[in-house]
Parts: C-alpha cells; sequence; structure tokens
C-alpha cells in the first residue's frame, strides 16, 4: 500500500527542499554530499526486489515528509501565528484612539 | 553549551511562548569518536543534551540529519523544528526516567483505545470511509503478527486479549532503547498503535499514516470546508513529527548500521 515513488523523485524533492532552506550553498552541506552518496549507493543490487533498496526508499521518502512538511509548518506559523500580541497602543490605533499620556507616570507604577 | 528541549511533560508546548535564543554559531560539523559514535559540533563547541550530557548519535545518518537541523536555522533558533534533536534529547536524558518496560507498556495502553478500531456509528459517510480505509490496515496488522484486534462501535472500545499484548509486547522488547522512544513518540502522535506499526513497517507512507490518522478531520474537512490556520497548520505539524519519530526509529535500529556494511563488502 505504500506509495511508490520513483528514488530519483524523491531525491530531487531532497536536493530542493535543501536548496529551499540554505539557499546556493545548499551544495556544500553535509546533507546534500551524504543524501547523493546513499542515492547512488542504493542504486547498485543484483536482485530483483531487494529489502535494503525498499528500505532506504521509505527512509528517504520520510526525510523528504520531514523536510517538506516541517518547511509548510513554519509557514503557516509565520503566517498565521508569528506575529504575537500587538501592544496597547497598536490595539487603540487599530479604532483610531490613543491611548491617554499620564506625564507623572500611573500611580502604581514606579 | 547548546541546551534544547526534549520531550519532559510540557517540553515540546514550552519552546512555543520561550524567548527567541539567537543563533551563536556559523559552521555545524559531525565527528565520528574512536567508539564509532558520532558528536554534532557548533563551530568549535560540541553540542549537549538539556542534561548536560554530550550530545550522541550512534550512526552517521542521524548525525547529519541532526547537524542539517542545526545547520538550517536562521537569526533565532526555532527548537520546535527540531524534531530530531529532541528525540536524541529525550533518548540520551530519559527524563521521565522510564526503562524499556515502562515505555512499552505506556505504547500497549494505546491499543485500547486505537484510533482505528473506535469506530463511529453515524454518519454512514463517515462509517464507510472508516470501514473502506481502516479495516485493510487492520487487517494487515493483524495478519502480520497473527493477532486479532478487531474493531468496535461500542464505547467501551475493543476487547484486546492477553495473548495480542503479549505478541505486540514482544515485538516491542526487540526494539533497542532509542528505536523504542521514537516508536512510542509515534504512537503518540498518531494516537493509534496500529498504525505506527503499520508505518514502521514500511506497509505505509507518512503521509497515508497522518492521514488515516486524522480521517474524521478528512471527512469533516471535505463536509465543511478548510481553515488553513488550523486544519493545514496541524496536519503539517503531524506529518513532521511523524516522520521525524518514523525516521528516529529506523535509524536507531541496528540492522541500518549493518545493512551499511554488507553493501560495501
Amino acid at each position: 500500500m505504500a506509495a511508490v515513488s520513483s528514488p530519483l523523485r524523491v531525491c530531487r524533492g531532497i536536493l530542493k527542499e535543501l536548496r529551499a532552506l540554505k539557499g546556493p550553498e545548499y551544495k556544500r552541506t553535509l546533507a546534500y554530499n551524504y543524501v547523493l552518496d546513499q542515492f547512488r549507493k542504493n542504486q547498485v543490487s543484483s536482485e530483483r526486489y531487494c529489502r535494503a533498496q525498499k528500505e532506504a526508499l521509505h527512509s528517504s521518502q520520510s526525510y523528504l515528509c520531514l523536510l517538506a512538511s516541517s518547511r509548510c509548518h513554519v509557514a503557516l506559523h509565520k503566517l498565521y501565528h508569528g506575529k504575537g500580541e500587538r501592544g496597547p497602543d497598536e490595539v487603540a490605533d487599530i479604532v483610531g484612539l490613543r491611548l491617554p499620556t499620564q506625564p507623572g507616570g500611573k500611580g502604581w507604577e514606579k | 553549551m547548546a541546551r534544547v528541549h526534549s520531550l519532559a511533560p510540557g517540553g515540546v508546548r514550552d519552546q512555543w511562548q520561550e524567548p527567541q535564543r539567537k543563533k551563536f554559531y556559523q559552521d555545524v560539523n559531525i565527528s565520528q569518536r574512536e567508539d564509532g559514535l558520532f558528536e554534532i559540533n557548533l563551530d568549535r563547541r560540541k553540542l549537549k543534551t538539556p542534561g548536560g550530557k554530550l550530545f550522541t548519535v550512534p550512526n552517521e545518518a542521524l548525525a547529519v540529519a541532526v547537524a542539517t537541523e542545526w545547520d538550517v536555522q536562521k537569526d533565532t533558533l526555532k527548537f520546535y523544528t527540531m524534531n530530531l534533536t529532541t528525540l536524541c534529547n529525550t533518548a540520551l536524558d530519559n527524563p521521565t526516567q522510564r526503562d524499556k518496560e515502562q515505555i512499552i507498556a505506556a505504547a500497549l495502553k494505546f491499543l485500547e483505545t486505537d484510533t482505528i478500531c473506535y469506530r463511529v456509528e453515524e454518519p454512514p459517510g463517515l462509517v464507510e470511509l472508516q470501514t473502506n480505509e481502516w479495516d485493510p490496515v487492520l487487517n494487515w496488522v493483524e495478519k502480520r503478527y497473527n493477532v486479532i484486534i478487531g474493531s468496535s462501535s461500542s464505547i467501551m472500545g475493543p476487547q484486546i486479549t492477553e495473548e495480542t499484548k503479549d505478541t505486540f509486547r514482544q515485538h516491542l522488547g526487540s526494539y533497542n532503547f532509542w528505536a523504542l522512544t521514537g516508536l512510542e513518540f509515534v504512537i503518540t502522535q498518531l494516537k493509534s498503535l496500529v498504525l505506527s506499526f503499520a508505518l514502521v513497517d514500511r506497509h505505509l507512507t507518512v503521509e497515508q499514516a497522518v492521514l488515516l490518522s486524522r480521517l474524521e478531520e478528512e471527512y469533516q474537512i471535505q463536509r465543511w470546508g478548510n481553515v488553513e490556520w488550523a486544519h493545514d497548520y496541524d496536519m503539517y505539524e503531524l506529518r513532521a513529527r511523524t516522520a521525524a519519530g518514523t525516521l528516529f526509529v529506523h535509524l536507531s535500529s541496528e540492522s541500518s548500521s549493518v545493512k551499511r556494511k554488507l553493501l560495501q563488502d
């Protein structure tokens, strides 16, 4: 039942994610070299059904999923939850009001 | 000294409220020790766990993946994006002080309220969806482990036999401590032991397992519409955590290092 994505697609996907994360430097990262190396190594197999290959493919799919979904999660977080609370003067400004100023400071402030 | 969080109670949630830590390093590298373990170096400093232990991982793949989590951080450190690091910290520090047996017992408890064993009786659309999507996976796991689990629409849930529990207890026991930590994490995320086994046994992909775990949500989304800041947000978070947990289990299992040796010979 596990979706059979080709190793090429998964490899490309991972490298794309690394590029999205690191920019033009991505080819010099540990991950870039390690991933490419692993995909090359796993290409060679004399058996028609190589369990090691299938296992490696599943792990690489998991890694791609990890990278892609982390990126989407962070993007959505920034979009919807990243702004934090507004300060009181900003809030007042939304409805066109201004906070009053008290030159002597409020009674309970030091 | 670099401190990150582990999966101690409140550990994950706290990260959202924490003041941001600035990125204090330029380069991330890994190095292998004489005993074969790998360390993570942030500039010239060795990464440590929140408990103060030296951060070590058993193989290169995991080391590279963890190093990458640190390498892609920008000006502030977002610990909630470093799922693999967090899992390693949990395995190394064991903040909840549990041994294998206790973790296995906790994992087994999930079976009694396993998501895919708990069926609704209505609406018919959802009943059908649960039958069509969950039954095949349930059957697959039952066959593979030679157990009977079954599903139930009663509030009591499925009646799990002692033999079934023993079978799963044995299988869980065959994982080493690190892999078990990862597996328990996956189970708590997916809220299903059955889905977790199907995923870790590579019968499902992470995306498929997450979809099946969120079947009812997906059904409601189809009917009532999607709310990106809640639905998609939750889905991506669940995918990221489940993917991290799954990868952690596979990379921590001894076979991955052995296999590499065989390929090199």
